[in-house]
């Protein structure tokens, strides 16, 4: 196999050749690398360009829509670029709720996400159909959790695909004492699952790589592990407030991806769990804190493979912390007088005036940035989006290009089976993650 | 397995599969979200495409084909066509796949002017046409309408299509199962609601969140008989009610001028 790879030619191809795909082109010749890219080529939906003409109290509705996996964080990100631009402050209580809502969109994203990578991966099978078979309780164990979040996000918002509660203002249904105990309940059924689920981290293996890089996320001053709030941070020192989102992303066109590319102090970010892990490790849930170390994770880690158990890690915080929000709220109560009946805003519950707004917020993939600008009636005049696998794509290829060098003797399965576990590895999206792939080998 | 026990009245496991074209994914997401019910459904059909699940390539014919996605592309409509062409019977799920969903808000610009606004100057390097429906494309025998899918109706479908049992996407409106569930009525909350106009199916699942009626499952054929007296009695301009319909259902545009497959 080795002098096969003296010229070699791969081409990764996603099996969906439609909504969205991404391709490894890799090319060999006489043991140099001539190329190793990665390209993303998505059919444009062009959300952006339809939001324009729309109310402002409609965004949250049609951008929760552009991911089915991430509808929660991107109506996050919508309320509060939304709120900016109008001037809303929401309340105490909104925030509190906003943040348990964030805290199920990662446990939801997470338990999928490392599931269907990890479980396959450890257990050598292309995907988690065969497992049905062989290891049924496994597969049996990972849809009771994801359902467990499903049926808590039902309660909170309505729905955990495309939410209905979570609007600009606050919330339209509050949770009743019952609900809050049911998602007491619910999350602390899980407990014993969520055990499992840390053995199962434990013995995942990851190949032995490290770039360095600038690892992104929210950052604060306060002690609380930032998701919802923040300004952004970067490991090289850089912080700026969300209004300035457009300086640490610094997006620019490359014709062979329709993905934008973007970097900020060097030539490429890393942006996700790994990077929160970096940059805010120190403010994780005492539990949380204690898997990292049983894990063997510490800060600052330049393995891109490692973004996995900075998952896992996330899934312990994220439990933790949510039940901690529903505890406190269900001992200090929720003000009801807070639920707001809003529509497109008819009745004036919240007032309107042109403006510029910003919304960034921690979702399970990296920081997503929603930038709105209206106008006097609340239509939207100019909108911008900044998902975070867009962010990522250049540190996937940076990635590539340091680590195919160190792996370039072994056989072309293994080398392709690699790059593809390291595409994984930044979660780029669930359809783009967690199916196989379909290997090309051209010479 | 005891799901399979359950499936002794169809002869052999049909082969489905399941395709996206432009979409967030939801659909196919709320199908996993049936937690274990979805092994009952794995155990009694034959999965032969599932990108998220499935690696190898499937190059017979289909027993059951779900579609989620509009169509927004060239390439998106030949491997639409071909898919159909080897599929018997094919069910759009979703609401971009049956009435065109958000996506089709693209159509109320000019096409050319939005590509350009996201993309600028080099927007001709990816391909765009304007959205479509999968039934303006080809045929369509089950329709699951809905942003997202209610899981209860897939199932039903789903059932019915294995059958070859027919399955009527209700038409009568939102308000019918919203009166059932004995919420107030938004438009006495004082905001307006598309709930008189769209389709039932739902269990009127944003209302009884509090939120209105966006009308993603698509336009009932008569409206709720109060719906003009709703317009007249709150003093409501038709346009800003055009202007919501059009959220989701902008493509029906083109079947009211015959381009309907």
């Amino acid at each position: 196999m080795a002098t096969a790879n003296k010229n070699l030619d791969i081409k990764v191809e996603y099996l969906t050749r439609v909504e969205g795909h991404g391709n490894i082109v890799v090319n060999v010749k006489n043991g140099k690398v001539e190329k190793c890219e990665f390209h993303v080529v998505e059919t444009p939906r062009l959300f952006e360009g339809m939001l324009r003409g729309r109310s402002i109290f409609e965004a949250q509705h049609i951008t929760s829509r552009i991911c089915g996996i991430c509808s929660c964080g991107h109506s996050l990100a919508s309320i509060q670029a939304a709120e900016d631009a109008l001037g809303v402050v929401p309340t105490e209580q909104t925030i509190k709720l906003r943040k348990l809502l964030l805290d199920y969109e990662f446990l939801d994203s997470h338990i999928l996400h490392v599931y269907l990578l990890a479980a396959p991966d450890v257990l050598g099978v292309p995907s988690f159909i065969p497992l049905i078979k062989t290891h049924n309780a496994v597969v049996r164990r990972a849809l009771r959790m994801k359902k467990a979040v499903n049926d808590v996000c039902d309660i909170l918002v309505g729905r955990h695909i495309h939410p209905i509660t979570a609007v600009v203002g606050g919330w339209t249904k509050l949770p009743s004492k019952k609900d809050l105990d049911t998602q007491i309940k619910i999350l602390e059924e899980m407990a014993g699952d969520m055990g499992e689920t840390l053995k199962l981290a434990k013995v995942l293996k990851f190949p032995d790589f490290h770039r360095e890089t600038e690892y992104v996320a929210l950052v604060s001053d306060d002690g609380e592990y930032p998701l919802l709030m923040g300004d952004i941070g970067s490991t090289d020192g850089k912080r700026v407030s969300k209004k300035d989102y457009r300086k640490s992303t610094n997006e620019f066109i490359d014709p062979r991806s329709s993905a934008k590319f973007t970097k900020w102090s060097r030539d490429s970010l890393f942006v996700g769990a790994l990077a929160r892990f970096n940059l805010n490790a120190d403010k994780l849930h005492p539990k949380a804190k204690a898997v990292a170390k049983e894990l063997g994770l510490k800060p600052v880690c330049h393995n891109p493979f490692m973004n996995t158990v900075a998952q896992v890690i996330e899934i312990v915080h994220c439990y933790y912390h949510a039940l901690e929000i529903l505890k406190d709220l269900k001992k200090n109560g929720l003000d009801y007088s807070q639920q707001v009946t809003v529509g497109a805003n008819e009745k004036g519950a919240v007032p309107v005036r042109a403006g510029n707004g910003v919304g960034s917020v921690e979702v399970p993939r990296g920081i997503l940035h929603h930038n709105y600008e209206t106008d006097r009636a609340g239509m939207i005049k100019v909108a911008n989006c900044i998902i975070p696998t867009n962010q990522n794509v250049n540190n996937i290829e940076h990635d590539f290009a340091k680590f195919l060098p160190e792996i370039i003797t072994l056989p072309k399965e293994t080398i392709t089976l690699r790059l593809e576990m390291l595409v994984r590895a930044y979660d780029p999206c669930i359809s783009c993650s967690a199916h196989y792939l379909d290997v090309k080998f051209v010479d | 397995m005891k799901t399979e026990k359950k499936s002794v009245q169809i002869a052999a496991k049909p082969k489905v599969a399941f395709f996206d074209f432009a979409s967030c994914e939801g659909c196919q997401l709320q199908i996993t979200n049936l937690g274990e019910g979805l092994l009952d459904i794995l155990g009694a059909i034959d999965v032969v495409e599932f990108r998220e699940a499935i690696s190898e390539k499937w190059d017979k014919d289909y027993d059951v084909v779900l579609i989620e996605g509009s169509i927004g592309d060239h390439h998106a409509e030949e491997r639409l066509k071909k898919i159909r062409a080897r599929a018997k019977v094919l069910i759009a799920y979703g609401a971009c796949a049956c009435t065109g969903g958000v996506n089709g808000m693209k159509n109320s610009f000019e096409l050319d002017e939005i590509r350009a606004s996201v993309y600028g100057k080099d927007y001709k390097l990816f391909d765009s046409t304007a959205t479509k429906a999968v039934h303006q494309v080809v045929k369509v025998d089950y329709s699951i309408n809905g942003c997202p899918i209610y899981a209860p109706e897939l199932v039903e479908v789903l059932k019915c299509a294995l059958r070859g049992l027919p399955y009527t996407v209700p038409d009568n409106p939102v308000c019918s199962e919203c009166k059932l569930n004995e919420n107030v009525c938004m438009y006495e909350r004082g905001v307006s609601c598309l709930g008189p106009w769209t389709k039932a199916g739902c269990n009127s699942w944003c209302v009884n969140n509090g939120n209105i009626c966006y009308g993603c499952r698509g336009e009932v054929k008569n409206p709720a008989k109060n719906a003009n007296d709703v317009i007249s009695k709150y003093n409501l301009k038709p346009e800003l009610i055009k202007a919501k319909f059009d959220m989701y259902n902008k493509c029906k545009e083109a079947d009211n001028n015959g381009n309907r497959k």
